[in-house]
Parts: C-alpha cells; structure tokens; sequence
C-alpha cells in the first residue's frame, strides 16, 4: 500500500468551511417558532429552598412556560453514573448526581433552580428576574480539608460525611523499601482549579417531530451516541426516535462529554410544547454550570539510593469533586497511574480520597488529572536531585524504564478498568533531544552563569511525562465509495476541533487509493453512525483512526474481488490509484471506483447468494488496553524580580505518540496543549471565598492567555509505535498541557534560585502561580502586611 | 447576558443631547464607546432605563492645538485617533506614551477618551494621565456650561463631578512648561488588561535643572485616580536625584492605601508602586533634561 497521505503534514480538509464562516455550530441552528430557554441559577453555593414563586414570570408577555422541580414530575431524577468505579479492593464510593432541577437543597453556586422558556432569550432573561426564590442559606463549605473536619457543613445529608470516594493501590512495599532509603523527601503539593472555558460555551436546540414521533438533537457534546441513548431512556423511545446531532464545536476538552441538566430539560419542553427550543450557555452560565478540574492537595514522600535510583513513592492525596461526583473516579485514577510517569518505580502506595465541597462539580478536563500526578513526581525528581547533588536530567534517565522493559506492568489499575500495562516506550531519546534543542548544558554551564552575574534571574526547566491514551471499549466507522468516486466515512465520535475530518480520511484515502479531499468524513450524526462512546481522553485517532483502517481495509477487499472478477484478473494484479482500480502496468484497463460502485448495486438482475450490495463496509475496532504517549517539555525564562512577570524566551517539546499521521494537525495539538497548559499554571484559577462563591467568573479576571503571552514552540518527534493497533499510533490529545506545571515550577525556581527566604531557597510546590504569588513567595516578610 | 429593556434616542446635535438628558438625568446613561458600558448592561450590573447614543453628533469628535502650544480634544474623540495623532504626540506626549496601554486596537477603535474620563474607572488609565496633566473638562447642559479641572472631577469610585443632566464634551490640556519630561508604566497580568498598578509623572526642571513642577499621579491604588502630592513637596527646588527619586518613590508607596483583590495582595501594589513610581519618575527626569 502506498503511503501517499500517511504521515504527511497536508492541510485539514474541515479548515475551508471554518475558516469562511461556513460550518454549522448549534447556535446556528434556526427552526421555524423556535423558543428560547434560560435558566434560573442559585446565587448561594449552600441553601435550604423552601419555595418558588414564578407567578408574575408566568404573566410576563412572551413567556411560554415556565418548569420548577415540581412541574417535571418523574422526569427530575438524579442523573446517571457515567463512570463506574473499576473494581479496586476495599473500593469506596458513593454516587451522588444531580437532578435537572435541584430539589429541597442547593449544593452549588449556580445550581439549576428553573427554567424559563420564552419567545427570545432577552424575555426569557426578564422574566428570570421575576421569579422570586425562598433561600435559607446554610453554611457552606468550599476547602478540601475544612469539608473532612468533623463539623464540617454536610453537603449530602444522608452520608455520614463529605467523603466521596476513597482508594487505596499499592505495589510491591513502601513501607519495607523506605527503611533501605539513603534519601527520603517528603513534601506538601496543591493544584488549584481551573476551567476549560473553550470558546463555544455549551449549547442544546431540540426539536420534536409530532407527526413522525421523532427526535432530533443538536448539542455541544463530545458523546453524541451516548446522549441519544440516554435520552430515549429517559423519555421511553426506541434509540431509532432520537437523532443527536454534534456539529462543529468550538472545544471540548472534556467537560462536554458529561450528561448535563440542560441536555434532558431542552428536549423534554421541546417535546412538553411541541415547538422546537434552544439554550445557549451564555460565558457567565459556563462558570458555573459547565464542569471544572484540577483541585487536589498531595502529600507525597519519594525513597531513592545514594545514587539517585528511585526505590518507591508514597502519595496520599485529595480530591475535590465539588458537589457531585457523576465522572466517577476518573480523575484521580489518572492521577495515581500518571504519576509513575517514565520511571521505574518498584514500590508505590498511592491512596486517595475524593471529596464532595460546595463547588462545581469536577470532571476530567484535558489532562484530567494527569498534571498534578507529573507535578508531583517532577518536583519530587528535583528535589532529590538538589539534595544529592545530581543533574536534573541525569536524575531522570537514571530512573526511566528501558526499551526492554516493554510492555511494563505497572500492576495497579487504569482508568479503563485493567492493570496499567505500558505498550511501549523509548524515553532516552527524548530526553536527549529536548536537552540538545535547547541547549541544556551551554545554558547551564555558561549563559546562566553569565546572565546571573548581570544581575537577571533566569532559570531552565526540563521534564518529562508519560499520557496514557487510546483507551477502548471501543469505536466503529462505515467507508462508502459513493458513485461519484467519492468516498464517504461515518464514524460515533464528536469533533471539537481535532482534525478528525482530515486524518480519518488520510487513513482511508491511502487504503483506497483516492485523493484526500475525496474523503467525506462525518462525525457525531447517531442518525449516520449510531455505535460509539465517544471523543475523550486522546483516543479519537487510536480507537475511531483505526475502526476507518479497518473499514478501508475491507472496502479495499470487496473492490479487489468485484474488480477482479469485472476485469477478468487475479486480485494481486490490481492496483487502486488516482480514484480507479487498474491491471498492474496497464492503467487503460480499469474501472473508475464510482463506476465500480455503481456495479456493485445493481437494481435489475439477479446477484449470488450473499452478495453485500455497493462498497461499503463497517468496522470497529477495541483495543485490549491503552497506548501510552510520552515526551519531555524544557524551557528557559526570565523573572524580572522587581515585577514578578515571566518572560517564557525557549519552550521546546518533545514528543512520542508512535505513528504521526499528520504532522501538522499534530502540531497544533502540542501547540494548543502547550498553550492551555500555561493558562492553567500561570494565569488562570478559580477562586472562591469562604462561602464558596467563585469570585472571579468572567474573562475580566478569570485569565486566558493570549497569542501575546504563549511563546514560539519548537518542536520534534520521535516515533515508538504502539503495538497494539494496526495503524501504531498513540493519542497526542492532552500531551501539550500535562507537564507544564512542573515545568513552570522548575524553570522559575532555577531562575529564583539564588534569592536568599531566609536561610533557604524558593521551593514551588502548588500550582497555579502567578506574578503576585510569586512576590508572596519571595517576599514572606510582606505577606499579610498591606 | 441580555440587557434588560431600555428606551433608546439617538440625538444628532449636542443641543438635543442635552435636551434628552434635562429629561431623562438620572434614568439615563450616555452611550459613547460603550466598552463598559454595555458589558455592565449584558451583565444586568447597569440597568438604565433610557440609553443616549451620542455616537451621531458629529462635532464631539476632534484633536486641535491651541494658539498657547495646549490641546483641545473631543469628548468622542476614539482612543485609536488619540493613540494615532500627531498633535497629540507632539502636545502631551504623556497621552501619546499611555494610549497603547488601553485594552486592545478593536477596543481603542470603539471606545473614546470622554467616555473613558466621565466612567472613571480607578483601574483606567486615562484618569490618572488627565490628573497628571491638569486636564480641563467641558461640562455641558441645558443649564449652561462649566469648566472643570480633573483634581475636582474625579471624586470616588466610579463617581464624577459631572450632574445627570450634563454631558462632558471637550478636554483641554494646557501647554508643557519648557524642560518638562513625562513617563507612563503600567504592570498588568497580560497586555491591554487593567492594570494591576500604573503611574504617571511630568517633571518640570528650571534652568538649574532644579525641579520646579512634579506630579505623580497612579491607578489601581485607590478609588479613583490617585495624585502623590508628597512627591510634589519632596521634590520642588531640588536637584532630582536617583536618591532624591527613590525616597520620593517610597514616599508614594507609603501614602496609598492600596486595595487587595485576586490578582495583587495590598503590599504586592505597594510594591508595584514603589517600583513603577521609580521608574516613570526617573524615566520623565531623564525626558526633561533632554528637552529643551
């Protein structure tokens, strides 16, 4: 098989219809006597409701209907459990979801109390305002460690406390390995919270057809499949009423993968009023409404021998779900499995416990938990290196598991269920690379010093990770050589921006010989592909990448065989090239692939038993684990000491995701990654007060970088295939933003290192940071004097 | 985030602008740029029950010199026509340095310099540039019209002088005294936000090269506009020195009361300003010696 398009950086296919204005997203979705809902969202983050009174919203001109927890009747149960925990001995967890409304009790700022259905969304905004709410406020608790205390407020009353989940994993013996150690480091590490705040907010328009007793959805989600699924269970349909309809969506990054309110109470008043309905989160709703991440406090402890070997770790840690925990454990599992990083690690005891607070609820979010685990490990590996007087780089490829050791079994649970067994992996490489792109040693050994004695404070940061991707169950795709020569791809997953549309069809079009803009992909229609789970942690090109291989591969079959038979030649003689199946070194005798599609459906005539009928063919393809990406990030900054601001002037990355299939949109993901990845370590952090109110929900203080504060990527590859799939690749989705924290840490600690606190240096152990903690922490003599 | 109701007028001359505000006064705001203005209206924060769009009148807008070596401006003169204009570079240079610091081109497009000035933000630029400058402002109304000097305008949080039924209209900034230089700073999380602390300076220097005129002015740091009158005194007729400069640096950051928030403790601003003060002063010191 040729690789015409297999590795090539060509331009993405999608990029014309976005680039122009021309691709459809929800919000425009226009439908004939089409209402508009908004949503009536507490403004205390714990209260008791004793009553709602919509009497004068209902008389408000324009208002259609107006649905309180009442008016829902049986529809207002809690919500599903989309993630069940993995079977883990001595396993806690309790599911607590949310309703669509929330009944007798708030639990979070901007909690759904009602909605109010209108003819436009600024009546609909009106009439919010009318609607008169009996609140008793109750306590709230918004810290991890004040919502274990004894005394704590309870936020579901019918537990004994706010401990959500606890997990405890361990392999091989901490407790034995760590009398061995010649060194022991313990440290505190705390991760604040932070939000996707992609560019489109969410958004859901129903419409209900009546007279055909069908429903057609489109939504913001990243699991078309599974919402289309979950609503006929809801509203008693066969799967066949509903179509769910995903389009071009502005981000995902995770959050759009839950089950949210919005998504059973649109369809159910489109259905209640028979009249279509839209809901478009506005930004402020997305604060609050919309899933958030990142909050865990670690206390974690590292052994290691006088030469810098690592002999076990010890994590115990928390993490804050916020007021529900429908994602089930997902999180933290990320964060015990991605911790081990690319070392190895003989003993580890790794125990967390999950808990409820008066929050946002906390579900993955590109990372998903996977950041504070290289954070703390990273700062760990620093540590150590400082106090035993090694090298940073040399610290971890001391301790990095070697080509031989593939497949690694790490031998505590993953996310998807099954032992965390690393596919393969060559980590001394990339650590190499990175440290030669940008110039470790020179940096260290002369411009440092150099730059020092001028009086600036610059510093270089190196570190390295591992991302496991590619998880199953599983994903299918349908190819179709359409008669035009065309060929069309349908696959489960939603798009939010990733490039499915052009590396589905690189896979295909080099199987069918047929030239890429060719190659029709559509995503996220269950009306077009109706198996699926998904778009989420970085398993779009592994799972759904190679169901198109699969697909191409049998559509490849059946026109050799029709082809053969056709052109009166043996299979092996036939060659697919330029749209057309042909005798090997004689190109006039053969068939255009539209004709030979045409031919394959024949509508007069008798075929044989069991013939298919066109090109067509529909495959799936589950993996039997994850694929495991790695790479190492470095970086030079400098900190100007009198303001703080950090100036990033290198930033290089490594990667390994095995087989790249487009270079260019896999750039763009680093890139992407890379850039949020600042955002969340540097400017951005959702900050509550004691109440917890989030005191920073809108873009006026909650800070996105710009093109101006994310700095020139270089970039390289390496290429370890994973063996477990045909195509050998592994995901790159979150790759970009999962080492950055520790990164930053250590790059600004190595800038700051000479700054004297007192007998000892800065020593970064929380994330995010910012210009005005960084002054806190290099100044402690100024904090809490105004 | 939809504004609630509002009746709306459009007037095309200054006259039924203020015709329109002796009606309306209290219920009304004036839509200039609407920067601020309709962000805090989709946020329900604002809700006027009468929007004035002033965008119409046509003689709101203009930059001219005056005879004295001044400069006249236009309340809706845009932020990107100050920015770009030569008079302004050539008459207040202090503007001309600060202007690239507000937001962002889109906004400096739509927002003007009188809608910046009557919004009084503590964290905008423009008030402190206009306190540093002594800046005159035309207030008018149907009632007559008044001017006003910046030091009397700005009076809190948010708050002016201006009375509902008045519409500002005119800046003036008179002449630079001969051997004066100007310097801006500001520190801001990422380019174009609000500062998280930011000064202004004009220092006069005689013929001795003695200071003879020095304002300090700083934003984010208060309630408004905040005007370091100690550095004034410690730096009138004398020599302005690096040592001179810092102690008048540290005499700024020790006579604010600086706010907290989320992005910068009190004492981080404190530090801000000591730091920004330093440098915007010796920055203008260096700028008047240079002129001549």
């Amino acid at each position: 098989m040729a690789t015409r398009y297999f590795g090539k950086p060509i331009r993405r296919n999608e990029d014309p219809r976005l680039l122009r204005g021309q691709a459809l997203f929800v919000d425009d979705v226009h439908r004939p006597g089409m209402l508009h809902m908004a949503v009536l969202r507490s403004d205390y983050a714990h209260a008791q409701i004793h009553g709602i009174d919509a009497k004068a919203a209902r008389e408000r001109p324009g208002v259609v209907a107006i649905y309180t927890a009442e008016d829902l009747g049986d529809l207002n149960q809690p919500g599903p459990l989309l993630v069940a925990p993995p079977p883990i001995d001595g396993l806690v967890f309790h599911t607590r979801t949310q309703r669509p409304l929330a009944v007798d009790k708030i639990r979070q700022v901007g909690e759904a109390l009602a909605v109010v259905v209108a003819e436009s969304r600024y009546v609909a905004e009106d009439a919010l305002a009318d609607i008169v709410v009996d609140l008793e406020p109750l306590d709230a608790v918004a810290d991890m460690e004040q919502a274990l205390a004894p005394n704590a407020p309870r936020i579901h009353e019918d537990l004994d406390d706010n401990l959500a989940a606890h997990v405890v994993q361990e392999k091989g013996s901490y407790a034995a390995i760590r009398e061995q150690a010649d060194v022991l480091i313990k440290r505190r590490f705390v991760y604040d919270r932070g939000t996707a705040a992609a560019l489109e907010n969410r958004g859901i328009v129903a419409d209900w057809d009546e007279k055909n007793q069908h429903l057609k959805v489109w939504d913001t989600t990243q699991a078309p499949i599974p919402v289309r699924n979950g609503l006929a269970a809801t509203f008693g349909l066969a799967e066949s009423q509903v179509q769910v309809i995903a389009p071009f969506i502005g981000g995902g990054f995770g959050p759009k993968i839950m089950f949210y309110p919005e998504e059973i109470l649109v369809p159910w008043i489109a259905m209640q009023l028979k009249r279509p309905v839209k809901w478009i989160e506005d930004r402020q709703e997305n604060f609050f409404a919309t899933t958030h991440e990142r909050a865990q406090i670690h206390d974690a402890e590292i052994a290691l021998t006088s030469d810098g070997r690592i002999l076990g770790v010890h994590d115990v840690f928390l993490h804050d779900s916020g007021a529900y925990d429908p994602y089930g454990l997902t999180g933290p599992l990320n964060t015990q499995c991605t911790l081990l990083g690319p070392y190895d690690i003989p003993n580890y005891y790794t125990e967390f416990s999950v808990v409820f607070t008066n929050k946002t609820i906390v579900t993955p979010y590109r990372g998903a938990g996977r950041q504070h685990g290289v954070f703390v490990m990273e700062r760990l590996l620093d540590f150590a290196a400082q106090e035993l007087g090694l090298d940073r780089v040399e610290i971890r490829r001391r301790n990095y598991l070697t080509p031989d050791d593939f497949p690694h079994n790490h031998e505590i649970i993953f996310q998807d269920f099954a032992p965390l067994v690393y596919d393969s992996g060559n980590y001394a490489p990339a650590l190499a690379r990175a440290a030669e792109m940008i110039g470790y040693e020179k940096f260290i050994n002369e411009e440092q010093p150099r730059l020092h004695a001028e009086g600036r404070y610059v510093g270089i940061g190196i570190v390295s990770y591992v991302e496991g991707t590619g998880i199953g169950p599983y994903e299918g795709a349908r190819v179709t050589v359409e008669p035009t020569g065309t060929v069309s791809v349908a696959t489960g997953v939603g798009t939010q921006g990733q490039g499915h549309f052009t590396v589905f069809a690189q896979v295909v079009a080099d199987l069918l010989g047929v030239d890429v803009t060719k190659v029709r992909v559509v995503t996220g229609d269950t009306n077009t592909f109706h198996w699926g789970t998904g778009t989420f942690a970085s398993r779009g090109a592994v799972v759904a990448g190679n169901a198109c291989h699969a697909a191409a591969q049998a559509v490849r079959t059946k026109i050799l065989k029709l082809a053969g038979e056709k052109l009166e030649v043996a299979e092996e003689d036939l060659v697919l090239e330029n749209g057309r199946v042909f005798v090997r070194g004689v190109p006039q005798r053969g068939i255009d692939l539209g004709d030979l599609a045409t031919q394959a459906n024949p509508l007069r005539g008798a075929v044989k038993p069991g013939t298919e009928p066109g090109l067509e063919a529909t495959s799936y393809f589950g993996p039997e684990r994850g694929a495991t990406a790695n790479g190492v990030h470095a970086m030079i900054v400098e900190v100007d000491p009198k303001t703080m601001l950090v100036d990033i002037q290198r930033y290089v990355v490594v990667h390994d995701c095995g087989k790249v299939i487009n270079p260019l949109i896999l750039e763009g993901q680093i890139h992407g990654g890379v850039a949020q990845g600042i955002g969340n370590v540097f400017y951005e952090q959702l900050v509550y007060d004691d109440q917890a109110q989030l005191l920073n929900a809108s873009f006026m203080d909650y800070l996105i970088p710009t093109a101006t504060d994310v700095p020139h990527m270089e970039t390289d590859h390496i290429e370890t295939p994973s063996p477990l799939n045909p195509l050998g690749v592994k995901g790159a989705g979150e790759a970009g933003a999962i080492p950055v924290g520790a990164l930053f840490a250590q790059a600004i600690e190595d800038a700051l290192g000479d700054v004297d606190l007192g007998g000892h240096n800065l020593k970064i152990c929380e994330m995010p940071l910012s210009p005005n903690r960084l002054f806190e922490l290099t100044h402690p003599e100024a904090r809490g004097a105004a | 985030m939809k504004p609630p109701p509002f009746d709306y007028h459009a007037p095309e001359t200054t006259a039924e602008a203020l015709t329109l505000l002796a009606k309306y006064g209290y219920d009304a705001s004036i839509l200039a740029g609407g920067q601020s203005l309709v962000p805090t209206m989709n946020f329900r924060l604002a809700q006027p029950t009468v929007l004035i769009d002033i965008n119409r009148i046509p003689d709101l807008a203009f930059i001219r010199s005056a005879e004295d070596g001044g400069l006249h401006i236009g309340a809706m003169t845009r932020h990107r026509s100050a920015e770009l204009s030569p008079l302004v570079a050539e008459h207040a240079p202090l503007l001309h340095e600060t202007m690239p610091f507000i937001a962002h081109p889109p906004i400096r497009n739509r927002g003007t310099l009188g809608g910046s000035i009557a919004h009084a933000d503590p964290a905008a630029e423009l008030p402190a540039v206009m306190l540093a400058l002594n800046a005159q402002f035309r207030l008018q109304s149907q009632r007559g019209e008044r001017w006003i000097a910046a030091r009397d305008f700005f009076i809190g949080l948010f708050a002016t002088a201006r009375e509902p039924d008045e519409l500002l209209t005119e800046i003036a900034l008179a002449p630079l005294l001969p051997r004066t230089g100007c310097a801006f700073r500001e520190v801001a999380r990422r380019h174009g936000d609000y500062a998280l602390v930011g000064a202004a300076a004009v220092v006069a220097l005689d013929a001795q090269g003695r200071c003879e005129h020095a304002r300090l002015t700083l934003l984010s740091v208060g309630e408004g506009p905040v005007d370091v009158h100690a550095v004034y005194h410690l730096l009138s007729e004398e020599m302005p020195s690096a040592d001179v400069l810092r102690a008048a640096s540290e005499a700024a950051a020790r006579d604010i009361d600086p706010p907290a928030d989320i992005h910068a403790s009190a004492a981080y601003r404190r530090h801000l300003t000591r730091v920004l003060s330093e440098d915007v002063l010796t920055r203008a010191t260096a700028r008047a010696r240079g002129s001549h």
